[in-house]
């Protein structure tokens, strides 16, 4: 049977399940592997149970150059050939499968667990049964080398900073770092078990804590799969706000992440400056929603928070003088020899192994590599109004930060335009019932990235799947590759420059 | 040279005068909700049923909200059909006590100072260990945010230290997952006795929006006694302050009512 091998749909759509080619285990591997090599991107990778130990997989390829998402699926039992050693960026995704579902992707290099939970049961009604078996965290067999003077350092779950729990394994000779292995799973809260059957009144706030320092970014992925999945048409004004709270998050991070860079090399007036002003920016976000964190304010049918003249004069003013805090902050980042002489050359990533690991937001930006969900596969008002792609090319510490820079400047300018032209009209319309037996496909460009959101809705409109892929998903392997032949004592700033969530990743 | 000392002119002093002067919060500030008992005969159940966390509890006379659970996320106000319930600019949440956190709507008492040995061994030099035990990193972040200069924490001889052995207490974000129980367990036990046990946020509290998940132990009482609890989702950075200096005494210990 010589079918099409997948369905092309647009970001923030939604199509009937049945329409999604079914191919056989052998052509859908051949088919995501053909799709990567030609510049296709795995955005998501999953299996959903069908009947007693069998599985279908599901792929959401990205294909940047057309602007398009491709959607193909296989059944399987309860092992298949792993796409992982024809395709690395699968990696991550066939150990997440593995480990949910007990499918054993065979030949995969390196299947270890990613979040330490014993796979899942299908209960009565569709419900993910959550065995109590205990795992114990960070237990698995480590990469390690052997050999004279080679030492192993051990760090974490739990850190010296105020940062969430992670362990990290590196094998070292002297200061050098042969190797880091990355465990986490620490911050696991069953958030995708618990989507299962929704939405509920919990599955917003599911959405604004999947990681917290996200909420705007995943909220807007949640609601434009729902407001796909339901048919409804978003207001004018409250695409608008809700892209407002998207950049002030981005602004917020993105100027905390540079006070903190300056911090981890001992240069405290940036770090001391930036330390306030992502403050600043969060502020304007409670004075959009009253929540520094932008709680509250995106909700499926648009936003809860209008804003009025007054205000928007006051955000404008106030964000005018953060803006100009900011720029001079960082800039004594790029006049200053010794920061640069920390920045240059350290935790570089090549663009080849960028694109083969699949790397989203900051991280591939500084890899001169133009991905940008804004950009590629605009949603919302995004599709009118376009913010340039800001890249760099030396792939270090330095690029990750400057590409930073170059984003809080432009999202500024884009905040400016945007609430001094808002349109008018209501901000928040009805949602209706979801579509049964349907999937919608979300992408948003959080600040760390491409944030997507997979939502499969049974024959009764409740969620059957509801698939969450942080950025960090993609990118924590990154920051594994960008310590190779580092200095151990440079860990802190490349993990930094990285910043990857680590509840975000662990659901 | 010159340049850094420019943008040290203009960036200016940033200190925040709290706690000598009232914070300044933003207008839709989502402090303690209080209940006009005019308008809700309760009886009424929308805003239980609409809670996400079950942080409430109509029981024919008046409301019960347990501040411990809520989200501070407005689903009661907005389902509340005669506009009792609403969110005050009350920022000084803390309580020592879990049963206190159970809030009628009408008389709120934040939180009381730790007894006069514990302030003598504490009170001058706080040192805290923090463990996020399945915290999104919205609680982390206005917990790290203290010691930017804008709260400037150590002025009141507080500070996070990187080993539990150098502390004198653990605060505890995130709702205590399974992974992280044995990691929260030994960070407690290598902290010398007597010691403080904090927990900030919904999550640490009860569990928050996580409760009753499997993969979680619904708050961090559930383990290790709790001294102080913070409630937000995620508590407000002057919340958590107010909380710190409220069980060392350095601020008064009643709130008056004249916000809410």
């Amino acid at each position: 049977m010589a079918g099409p091998s997948s369905l092309a749909i647009h970001n923030g759509s939604a199509v009937s399940l049945s329409e999604i080619p079914r191919l056989g285990m052998a052509d859908f591997r051949e088919h995501v592997v053909a799709s990567v090599g030609s510049g296709g991107r795995i955005a998501a990778f999953f299996a959903q149970p069908v009947a007693a130990a069998r599985f279908r997989l599901f792929a959401v390829l990205a294909h940047g150059d057309s602007g398009t998402l491709s959607l193909c699926t296989a059944d399987t039992s309860t092992s298949y050939p792993a796409l992982t050693p024809a395709c690395p960026q699968a990696h991550w995704f066939e150990r997440e499968i593995a480990e949910q579902w007990g499918v054993r992707p065979e030949g995969h290099p390196w299947l270890k667990p990613i979040r330490f939970h014993a796979p899942y049961r299908l209960g009565p009604e569709g419900g993910w049964v959550s065995p109590r078996a205990p795992i114990q965290p960070g237990v698995t067999d480590f990469f390690q080398v052997d050999g004279a003077e080679v030492h192993e350092v051990a760090v974490g779950p739990v850190h010296a900073g105020i940062i969430e729990p992670g362990h990290f394994r590196f094998q070292c000779h002297g200061e050098r770092v042969f190797h880091l292995e990355i465990a986490l799973g620490y911050q696991h809260r069953g958030i995708e078990a618990a989507l299962v059957g929704g939405p509920d009144k919990r599955t917003v706030h599911y959405m604004e804590t999947a990681a917290g320092d996200t909420s705007a970014g995943h909220m807007m992925a949640y609601c434009e799969a729902v407001e796909a999945l339901a048919g409804a048409r978003l207001p004018a004004r409250a695409q608008v706000i809700r892209a407002v709270a998207l950049e002030l998050e981005r602004l917020a991070n993105h100027a905390g992440d540079l006070g903190a860079l300056a911090g981890d090399v001992a240069y405290l007036p940036t770090a001391a400056y930036c330390g306030r002003l992502r403050g600043e920016f969060l502020n304007l976000t409670a004075a959009l929603c009253g929540s520094r964190f932008g709680r509250g304010l995106v909700r499926p049918g648009g936003v809860r928070f209008d804003v009025d003249r007054g205000r928007i004069a006051d955000l404008l003013t106030r964000l005018d003088a953060a803006c100009a805090d900011v720029a001079t902050a960082v800039n004594l980042l790029w006049d200053t020899p010794s920061v640069g002489a920390r920045f240059e050359g350290t935790g570089v990533i090549s663009r080849s192994d960028c694109e083969r690991l699949g790397l989203v937001g900051p991280p591939a930006r500084a890899c001169a590599v133009e991905r940008d969900v804004r950009h590629e596969f605009p949603s919302g008002i995004f599709r009118f109004v376009h913010i340039p792609t800001s890249t760099w090319g030396s792939g270090d510490v330095f690029a990750r930060a400057y590409v930073r820079w170059l984003e809080i400047q432009r999202s500024a300018a884009f905040v400016r335009e945007q609430l001094s032209a808002l349109p008018d009209g209501v901000v928040r319309t009805e949602v209706g019932p979801l579509a049964a037996n349907h999937v919608a496909v979300s992408l948003v460009e959080g600040w760390r990235g491409e944030i997507c959101h997979v939502a499969l809705t049974d024959a009764h409109a409740r969620f059957a799947r509801y698939k969450v892929v942080d950025p960090s998903f993609h990118n924590w392997m990154g920051l594994a590759l960008a310590l190779r032949d580092q200095q151990i004592s440079d860990f802190p700033l490349c993990n930094k420059s990285f910043n990857l969530s680590y509840c975000g990743h662990d659901l | 040279m010159l340049k850094v000392l420019r943008a040290r002119l203009q960036q200016g002093h940033r200190t925040l005068p709290f706690p000598g002067q009232e914070p300044v919060l933003p207008d839709r500030f989502r402090g303690l909700p209080v209940v006009d008992l005019a308008q809700c005969g309760g009886e009424c159940p929308r805003c239980a049923e609409a809670c996400p966390t079950d942080a409430i509890r109509v029981d024919g006379t008046g409301i019960a909200i347990d501040l411990g659970r809520c989200l501070f996320c407005t689903e009661c106000a907005d389902a509340c059909p005669t506009g009792a319930i609403r969110y005050s600019a009350e920022y000084r949440l803390s309580q020592r006590r879990r049963g206190d956190l159970l809030f009628d709507g009408q008389t709120w008492l934040a939180a009381q100072a730790l007894d006069a040995a514990s302030r003598r061994l504490f009170g001058r030099s706080l040192k805290l260990r923090q463990v996020s035990a399945g915290g999104c990193n919205a609680c982390e972040a206005d917990v790290n945010v203290l010691s930017t200069v804008v709260f400037d924490l150590g002025r009141f001889g507080i500070q996070f230290v990187a080993s539990p052995r150098h502390a004198d207490g653990v605060l505890i974000t995130g709702p205590v997952t399974q992974n992280m129980r044995l990691a929260l367990e030994k960070t407690y036990a290598a902290v010398p006795a007597p010691k403080l046990v904090i927990a900030v946020g919904a999550c640490a509290i009860s569990g928050g929006p996580y409760r009753d998940h499997p993969e979680v132990h619904d708050g961090a009482d559930s383990l290790v006694p709790v001294d102080l609890y913070v409630p937000g989702c995620p508590p407000h950075p002057v919340t958590i302050l107010d909380g710190l200096l409220r069980l060392l005494g350095k601020v008064g210990s009643a709130a008056p009512r004249d916000r809410v």
